[in-house]
């Protein structure tokens, strides 16, 4: 783990205003930024441990616990609400078992809301990973879940 | 002789199948022994049709959709390699109706092209704009932009033109140009359209904005929301540097430009420029006091413009066509033409490039062809979270930054957003609260505290607990966060929820 968080900073150290580089890489490696890089971070950039955990605590995206396999982000803004992405997160809620910003207990999914992925007129739509998902029906996230993830 | 097809990979189509479909293509032609060659674009933006499946004949592109996998099969059947009728065809895709009657200035290649090919970008009208700055000097450059009549897309409509020559004017050994697209309204998708379509255009325009200011840095700071835009952007920074357009030597001129992406991380505040600029620098993304406006202190406190994807994908056209037919389109003092997002409860959701001055009615009933549910509109949000909601009664408005403002309906980064008579607007007023207090940054009180306080107000005015005082109170409190804030979040946040009360009274009584 130390190794990934040192290769991080040794990768992004040099260019201008480098932390939020750093950050996205540490958790692109580890899928979240563990306490243990923040005084790494610090000391290498001179910065305090309070501005580095600042920045991550700042911004929704970082998180400072390990994600499930899979995290589903799941889009709860108004274009989605106008075509029902309210009963949809209700839906994941539900049939998860866990509320937004949590991991089911079997590690498997971690649940997470966001603002608008840029598919307004293909709502309600959700992030698999990094695979965008339209037009979202409650039936169509259980086969989501089920099966691994690919397209109709 | 092979047959080319194209099957978009923009994030939209993907999210309909759309890789799904490209590889049904490749089996079924494989298994029938034909020669398909299937390239990918980007979107034309005709969302209800995607996956949007393009044919080239000897006739010109021929189009069907939605094609999910299970429909490739018939169509081979059908012929459609050779632009045969199918139920899915809709004839040559230039000549779908409501493509032929846009305007396509900025968007002119989304879809038409694969995104990072150089070549083709060229032939389609590409780096035109680039060559005609490389010999012009950069108050010449500058004042082609200002006279076109561009203003800032992203949502504060500042004239791009004026900006540039502050940054000219100012003596800095660095300056920068950064490239906002952190497109967070929800209704848009214009930015992401354009990083995945036609990447080449906001790269050109970022360097031509370089040519024009002397900045030899630029940073196009993208939201972390878009991983395919991601993508695009890698492949088309790598073709343009192959290709001269980046570097220490463009197009053999002497002159550089370097371009780099950097990431957001679902921070909303971070589409606010300033905040953006924090955020570049590495910091939280809480908004900067101005003055010194970014044009004068911007990144790294040195002198930086700031534009949006579409100010700097619509520059190189400009460039290469010059100012005045730019500034031919459009109405009053909105010149040129916007890329409107239709989306929501829309039956046809998408794209509509036109020049300003179509009504609001237009782009929804025309366009959009009402709900995709079949109920009544019942109200329409113009603008994203900070924008306003309007009743069908008003969308007569024309589409102008002033009209729209006049209305008290800010056109934003040009985001409509259709609901139908399901929608209670009290609870979209207490949401632009909550999203308020989600998103602030938290440097300012009026907004750290107020959209906190909205919530509750909100939630009593549902209950119907003291309905009258709460009112007042939302009244007072509306006022605070207008005047107050140090930014458009807490400074904006009224928009949604004074025009829900305004307009929708009847959603605000307490429900027995």
């Amino acid at each position: 783990m130390n190794e990934a968080i040192d290769a991080a900073i040794a990768r992004h150290r040099d260019r201008p205003g480098p932390l939020l580089v750093v950050l996205h890489d540490i958790q692109a490696a580890l899928g979240y930024v563990p306490p243990e890089a923040v005084p790494r971070i610090a000391a290498a950039l001179r910065l305090s441990r309070a501005e580095v955990h600042g920045v991550i605590s700042f911004y929704h995206y970082f998180r400072e616990r390990p994600p499930g396999a899979r995290t589903i982000r799941l889009c709860r803004a108004e274009a989605c609400q106008a075509v029902h992405g309210d009963s949809l997160a209700r839906h994941a809620e539900q049939r998860l078992g866990i509320g937004f910003g949590e991991t089911t207990a079997d590690g498997r999914h971690t649940l997470e809301a966001v603002y608008c992925l840029g598919n307004c007129a293909c709502g309600p739509s959700l992030l698999i990973g990094e695979e965008l998902h339209g037009r979202v029906t409650p039936e169509r996230f259980d086969e989501l879940l089920d099966g691994a993830g690919s397209a109709p | 002789m092979t047959t080319t097809v194209w099957v978009p990979r923009d994030a939209g189509a993907l999210s309909l199948g759309a890789e799904a479909t490209a590889w049904a293509i490749a089996r079924e032609a494989a298994a029938r022994g034909l020669d398909v060659t299937i390239r990918r674009n980007g979107s034309r933006g005709l969302y209800w049709l995607e996956p949007l499946v393009e044919v080239a004949t000897p006739a010109g592109r021929v189009a069907y959709g939605p094609v999910t996998a299970a429909e490739v099969p018939g169509l081979f059947d059908a012929g459609f390699l050779d632009g045969c009728a199918h139920r899915l065809g809709h004839g040559p895709t230039e000549r779908i109706p409501w493509l032929a009657s846009q305007q396509r200035l900025c968007c002119a290649r989304i879809g038409v092209i694969a995104p990072a090919d150089v070549r083709e970008y060229e032939a389609q009208g590409g780096l035109a704009g680039l060559r005609r700055a490389l010999g012009l000097p950069p108050a010449e450059i500058v004042r082609a932009v200002s006279e076109s009549g561009l203003r800032g897309r992203g949502g504060a409509a500042f004239p791009a033109g004026r900006k540039w020559r502050t940054v000219l004017e100012q003596e800095a050994p660095q300056k920068y140009i950064a490239c906002n697209a952190d497109e967070g309204d929800s209704g848009t998708f214009a930015d992401r359209l354009l990083l995945e379509g036609d990447p080449l255009a906001v790269i050109e325009g970022m360097v031509i904005a370089g040519l024009a200011v002397g900045a030899t840095q630029g940073y196009l700071y993208l939201r972390i929301e878009y991983p395919q835009a991601r993508r695009a952007l890698d492949e088309a920074i790598a073709a343009a540097r192959a290709a001269g357009l980046l570097g220490d030597d463009i197009l053999g001129s002497g002159r550089s430009f370097e371009l780099e992406v950097r990431l957001g991380a679902g921070a909303y505040i971070c589409g606010e420029e300033t905040s953006m600029l924090e955020s570049l620098e590495g910091r939280r993304g809480e908004v900067r006091v101005r003055p010194p406006l970014p044009a004068v202190r911007g990144l790294f406190g040195l002198p930086t413009v700031v534009n949006n994807v579409v100010t700097c994908a619509s520059v190189p056209a400009i460039l290469a066509h010059g100012a005045s037919w730019y500034r031919d389109y459009g109405c009053g003092e909105s010149r040129g033409t916007l890329p409107l997002q239709l989306g929501g409860n829309v039956r046809r959701g998408g794209l509509v490039e036109r020049a300003f001055g179509l009504t609001l009615r237009e782009l929804i009933e025309d366009y959009g062809g009402g709900t995709a549910s079949g109920r009544p509109v019942r109200a329409v949000q113009i603008g994203g979270p900070l924008g306003a909601w309007l009743p069908p009664a008003l969308l007569d408005t024309p589409v102008d930054y002033e009209a729209l403002a006049a209305a008290g309906a800010p056109l934003g980064h040009g985001g409509i957003v259709v609901f139908d008579d399901t929608v209670d607007l009290a609870a979209m007023a207490r949401f632009a609260f909550a999203f308020c207090a989600h998103e602030s940054c938290g440097k300012c009180t009026p907004c750290r505290i107020g959209s906190t306080r909205g919530v509750e107000l909100l939630d009593r005015i549902r209950a119907g607990t003291d309905t009258e005082v709460a009112l007042e109170r939302l009244a007072a409190l509306c006022d605070t966060l207008r005047q107050a804030s140090l930014c458009g979040l807490g400074g904006m946040t009224p928009n949604p929820v004074e025009s829900a009360l305004r307009h929708f009274p009847e959603d605000f009584r307490a429900r027995s």
